[in-house]
């Protein structure tokens, strides 16, 4: 199954023709700075993520590419030091706009963590959860939400008899997935992922690169990652991040075969980070 | 450092570990054992002849036949006493003036320790106060009283360099040669056909209102009492304290006016609890005027105040524990502060609240001094819920400590200290097992 996924992500990395930097750019980053105190853990930093894409953002540790993640659901809110500067749009509109409504934000905007964090409850409270807070109560439409929730994120054959067991019972691997398919619930229009499978084996990371393949074209998907093969499998464009600052944005095929950095060439070959 | 010494090291800290939790276990069993082995015999115990009349007069039990058919051997069994007695007093009708002198004071006494033992002697007026209507009630008791009757006391101090002698002589010595000598071998002999001394199971003594202060009944309105002031701190303190404890974990932000609310909650953890008394007086009695007395409410407000900072630490503390991971969860799919607070940290933070909330239960239920001024009065009668709010209630702690020190006849209730001690701990120990099992089932629900 491991092979097939990767012969699939091969494929697709090879026979792209579609010119990607057309797309219609669904979050824009202009001159956008986070500072935590008086550190700038993002400097000035501009791009655009195209619609119904998949971009993975690559760099050495503490490069500042999840916070630049986390900016664009407003995460980084939750550290009392952090603010932001330059503007970040979504849809046209800015997000650190001081009337922005942060709750219907972050329902737009989904987001997978680094460990699965799936809340103590049963599965399916975990998956209506986010249909709840929408105030969804009819049973009949959440069983719905949480079924196809549960198949998009290909793990509803593995729980559809226990839906109602508690969602700690599951696999690391699973309880992933089952975090996707909580974001899922919410119907959001990006998929915002912090380094999905970094605390995941090699199997459970194939099933999840083989999920993103698959919402590819319906969700914009953010993907940082550590791990280098990766990027090259899942995305379309990838963005390098050295200290704050975007070093170089483009193709994935672009980026991993014809780097115009010299930064992002020492990265890619391992010679530092 | 030499693996010898490191080894020696280890063995005498774990050894050291191991001799304090066995001094405290030691502790624990030199505390419990006299608490639960007298505190019981509140409960189970061998009653006597007197007992069930008192339980037939003031509560009612038992049928009227029933205690006539107990009563009249007794009676009969008394008989030969009173006979002797009044041989006794025509005896002395007859003896000259001055060799009747002596006998006066002998046989007032005699009679005085008749009487504490069988109760008011046939054809006697009933004497007012109810502990002086019955004799003894309990056959530990009797056998004291017996003690009395059969021995005069007298301390010897003729030896100026020690301490004086308790010298035990025979009453019989004082009515040589009378027709009063064979009363103390007979009252001696016959002593369980007088009482008829009978195991009992003395439940209602947990539900029984007190008559006389203490000296016959069972102590309902102090439980009452006290589930009453544990309830209503734990009403105030569990919103208040743990409110607070999200307001600063989730909502302040940290500065310095929250190092100083910290600072706060950690002193208010360590005033004295008489500190605590003194204000709810000043304060809720003396400043708004919350009821006209002392009163039950203005006690559980004391006590609300007096286990707050403990409240609050553990659910900060819980609610810090909580992984951050849920959090973000939970705001990554749309929740608000509030919502996040109300479906995920708090679910999760339940047990290591609860933990606390029990902790501060035991407190509040065992805390005499904060309702000494506030709401604990020494007899009372069991109060119904609207009540609370005026009227002030007798608790068992305060109880406990008034019984002990200030009761007219601490003596002679010993078994009803030991009761309310014993009831106090049974009833501590089990909140905190009631607590524990509910906690245990939550975390097993949260781990799944």
């Amino acid at each position: 199954m491991n092979a097939e996924i990767k012969m699939k992500q091969a494929t697709r990395f090879a026979g792209q023709k579609e010119n990607v930097l057309s797309r219609r750019a669904h979050v824009k980053a202009e001159d956008f700075s986070v500072f935590y105190g008086n550190f700038e853990a993002v400097k000035q930093v501009r791009c655009e993520f195209a619609e119904g894409l998949v971009t993975s953002m690559i760099g050495p540790s503490g490069c500042g590419k999840s916070t630049l993640l986390r900016a664009i659901n407003r995460m980084n809110d939750l550290i009392p030091s952090c603010r932001a500067g330059g503007t970040m749009t979504f849809d046209g509109e800015d997000i650190y706009r001081k009337d922005i409504d942060v709750v219907s934000l972050r329902m737009r905007v989904g987001m997978v963590f680094q460990k699965p964090n799936v809340f103590p409850k049963s599965i399916y409270d975990n998956i209506a959860y986010g249909p709840r807070l929408q105030g969804i109560s009819n049973r009949n439409q959440l069983d719905g939400i949480v079924e196809s929730s549960l198949k998009q994120a290909a793990i509803w054959d593995e729980v559809k008899d226990r839906l109602n067991t508690n969602a700690l019972g599951m696999s690391g691997g699973q309880q992933q997935r089952l975090c996707l398919a909580r974001a899922l619930a919410v119907k959001p229009e990006i998929l915002l992922m912090d380094e999905p499978t970094s605390a995941l084996d090699p199997k459970a990371t194939a099933k999840i690169e083989d999920l993103i393949g698959q919402l590819r074209g319906q969700y914009t998907i953010i993907i940082v990652t550590h791990n280098m093969q990766q990027a090259a499998r899942v995305s379309d464009l990838t963005a390098f991040m050295y200290e704050g600052t975007l070093v170089e944005f483009g193709e994935t095929r672009q980026i991993f075969t014809r780097p115009q950095q010299k930064q992002t060439e020492d990265y890619i070959t391992g010679r530092f980070g | 450092m030499r693996l010898e010494t490191r080894k020696l090291l280890d063995r005498a800290f774990s050894g050291t570990g191991v001799i304090a939790i066995g001094v405290m276990a030691l502790a624990l069993v030199v505390i419990l054992a006299p608490i639960i082995g007298k505190g019981t015999g509140a409960f189970v115990f061998r009653s006597t002849i007197e007992h069930r009349k008192v339980m037939f007069d003031q509560w009612g039990r038992g049928t009227p036949e029933r205690v006539e058919a107990d009563k009249a051997p007794a009676a009969a069994a008394r008989q030969p006493v009173y006979d002797m007695l009044a041989a006794f007093a025509a005896e002395l009708d007859e003896m000259p003036r001055a060799d009747r002198r002596p006998y006066k004071t002998p046989v007032r006494d005699l009679e005085k320790a008749l009487e504490e033992l069988f109760g008011p002697a046939p054809g006697q007026r009933t004497p007012v106060l109810i502990r002086q209507q019955y004799g003894a009630t309990r056959w530990d008791r009797t056998k004291i009283k017996l003690g009395e009757l059969l021995f005069t006391e007298q301390w010897d101090y003729s030896n100026p360099d020690a301490l004086g002698v308790l010298v035990k002589t025979p009453r019989s010595e004082q009515f040589k040669e009378t027709s009063l000598e064979p009363l103390f071998d007979y009252v001696d002999e016959n002593i369980e056909a007088i009482m008829r001394p009978r195991l009992t199971f003395y439940w209602q003594f947990l539900f029984d209102t007190s008559k006389d202060s203490h000296i016959f009944g069972g102590i309902g309105p102090e439980v009452l009492g006290t589930l009453y002031l544990t309830l209503g701190a734990m009403i105030f303190a569990i919103p208040m304290g743990v409110i607070a404890a999200i307001y600063l974990c989730e909502y302040a932000r940290e500065g310095r006016v929250v190092s100083f609310l910290r600072i706060c909650i950690s002193t208010l953890a360590g005033v004295p609890s008489i500190v605590f008394g003194l204000f709810g007086l000043a304060f809720f009695l003396n400043t708004i005027h919350i009821s006209d007395s002392k009163s039950v409410l203005a006690g559980s407000l004391t006590l609300s105040l007096l286990i707050l900072p403990t409240v609050i630490r553990a659910s900060e503390e819980a609610i810090l524990a909580v992984p951050k991971a849920y959090k973000e969860a939970a705001l990554s799919l749309g929740a608000g502060r509030w919502h996040t607070v109300l479906t995920v940290i708090l679910p999760a933070a339940l047990p290591g609240i609860l933990t606390g909330v029990v902790i501060s239960m035991g407190r509040a239920a065992g805390e005499t001094a904060p309702i000494i001024f506030t709401a604990a009065v020494s007899v009372g009668r069991p109060l119904l819920p609207m009540q609370t709010l005026s009227q002030p209630t007798p608790a068992l702690p305060w109880n406990i400590y008034n019984l002990c020190t200030e009761h007219e006849a601490v003596d002679e209730i010993r078994h009803v200290q030991y009761g309310m001690v014993f009831t106090l701990v049974a009833l501590v120990l089990l909140l905190n097992v009631f607590a524990i099992v509910m906690r245990a089932r939550i975390s097993k629900k949260l781990r799944g």
